[in-house]
């Protein structure tokens, strides 16, 4: 096969797996759509943590773990609870949704609060 | 007296020392030696690489005729069936029949299939686009097999390494280009391990330190309704696109519906364990085997070795360029990063996003983010898998 040639059929070869993944990802949507109920698919996913920040009344930690937030906790120390939860309930991480983890002061209890 | 040396020089006459006479087979049983070395000591794949070694020092030992591959040639010229090839053969050609009519690549994708989590991808769908540029590394490679002189079948078996994806390098090349196959699935792997090393220069080189900062939010819920209609729809969807890919997409989805159902576990437990462990015995020996001294010792498997870590490189640049496009066209939303992951090479690309992003912000999780585009990966290499066999096959 000449170099060319080559060059097309790589070209060609991109292209058609482009395609099928982009083809793929529309399916992925319209499943997504077609098993989503109405109400449930239009509600933004983070939603529910303003009310929980609004509880705690404490300034929110300078980082956050994704759409987690922290307070007083150190990010390390929270990926470490994050996983020690998953660990325990048996589930896989992203199965599981944090909202928020707070450290509790340890003379009133200590340990952090999911 | 005289009978006892007799009997003596005979053992002698008869053993491997004796015909210990090619210095190229003392070469291959010290690679083979080093390859243990990287797989026990240094952790390097070991699960597939502790096999494919010893299986390269089996057969590399004069005497033992374990594996023939004159007789597989004979096979595929038509002078011979497998039957003549079963009962003339060794141990390691009858586990050999296995990796030529693609069974094993086939049965690990099963297993595969039930240990993967494709949560992330529909949370997050656009992950396909970046398993897809990923798979740039592939043709890049092809491309440059070809200007190397490599005939076309096996250009397009060098050039899967790029998908960084064992078994479906290992099926391709089996049904392609089968004399390449120690070279290609030795090379597939070791970059696999090497992922950590090769991965992170060309990921920092690519990206600004404001692009590797960036927090993604959290991904959206995903059903398990939807989890169970995945593997049905992709099934449906792909292999009539594309029926070459049937055999290893067909698995990796029968794989993960028996994980997802949740009224199959049995069958996902052994598929993920028991027989996933006995199918990686066989694959990873019989493959090792066909690294024998007088195939495997020449220049183009150097090439081969050379042209791999070049199909690597090309694939994680491909990853990362689309993730810079998505950065852009998503407002900053997107890190570039988990471009990267999608390589495959399921769950070590996904580690490196993970840790890149860690060290330019300590509260980035990028692990989650990452898997989406690792596990398209996974898709993306088989898709091209079968439409190089059905262009060269």
């Amino acid at each position: 096969m000449s170099i060319g040639t080559g060059a097309v059929y790589s070209l060609l070869g991109i292209c058609v797996v482009f395609a099928a993944l982009a083809l793929l990802m529309a399916v992925v949507v319209i499943l997504y759509r077609v098993t989503t109920p109405k109400a449930s698919a239009q509600a933004p996913a983070a939603e529910p943590q303003t009310e929980e920040i609004a509880e705690y009344g404490i300034p929110e930690a300078p980082g956050s773990a994704g759409g987690i937030k922290l307070y007083n906790t150190d990010p390390r120390d929270a990926a470490m609870v994050m996983a020690i939860v998953a660990d325990t309930l048996g589930k896989p991480l992203n199965e599981l949704r944090f909202l928020s983890i707070k450290r509790i002061d340890e003379e009133a209890g200590g340990g952090n609060e999911i | 007296m005289d009978g006892i040396s007799a009997i003596l020089g005979r053992l002698w006459a008869t053993s491997g020392f004796m015909q210990l006479v090619d210095v190229r087979q003392i070469i291959m049983i010290a690679l083979a030696c080093v390859l243990l070395y990287m797989g026990i000591v240094k952790k390097y794949e070991p699960l597939l690489l502790v096999g494919i070694a010893f299986g390269m020092l089996l057969t590399n030992l004069p005497g033992a005729s374990l594996y023939h591959p004159e007789l597989w040639d004979a096979y595929i010229e038509g002078t011979l069936g497998l039957g003549e090839v079963i009962h003339e053969g060794g141990l390691l050609d009858i586990l050999y029949i296995g990796v030529k009519i693609g069974l094993y690549p086939s049965l690990i994708f099963l297993g595969v299939g039930a240990m993967t989590d494709f949560g992330p991808l529909l949370a997050n769908p656009k992950s396909l686009l970046l398993g897809a540029a990923a798979q740039f590394g592939i043709f890049t490679a092809f491309l440059m097999a070809l200007i190397l002189k490599f005939p076309a079948n096996v250009a397009a078996a060098i050039g899967i390494i790029g998908g960084a994806d064992g078994p479906t390098a290992i099926w391709l090349t089996s049904l392609l280009a089968p004399d390449y196959l120690a070279p290609i699935a030795i090379a597939a792997y070791s970059y696999m391990a090497l992922i950590p090393l090769i991965q992170p220069p060309i990921m920092r080189a690519l990206t600004t330190e404001k692009e590797r900062t960036t927090v993604m939010e959290q991904l959206r819920p995903v059903s398990q309704k939807q989890k169970i209609l995945f593997p049905i729809v992709v099934t449906i969807f792909v292999c009539l696109l594309l029926p070459s890919v049937a055999p290893l997409l067909g698995c990796l989805m029968l794989g993960n519906l028996l994980k997802e159902t949740g009224v199959t576990n049995r069958l996902a437990d052994t598929a993920q364990n028991g027989l996933m462990n006995t199918v990686t015995i066989f694959l990873s020996v019989s493959v090792g085997a066909t690294a024998r001294y007088d195939r495997f010792l020449n220049l183009q498997t150097l090439a081969i070795i050379g042209l791999g870590l070049l199909a690597f490189i090309f694939a994680t640049i491909g990853g990362l360029l689309i993730g810079k496009l998505m950065y852009k066209l998503s407002g900053g939303k997107i890190n570039p990063l988990i471009g990267s992951a999608g390589v495959s090479a399921v769950p070590m690309a996904a580690r490196v996003s993970q840790m890149e992003g860690q060290k330019a912000n300590p509260s980035n999780f990028l692990l989650m983010h990452a898997m989406g585009p690792n596990v398209a990966g996974v898709i993306g290499s088989a898709v091209a898998a079968g439409l190089l066999l059905a262009l060269f096959g």
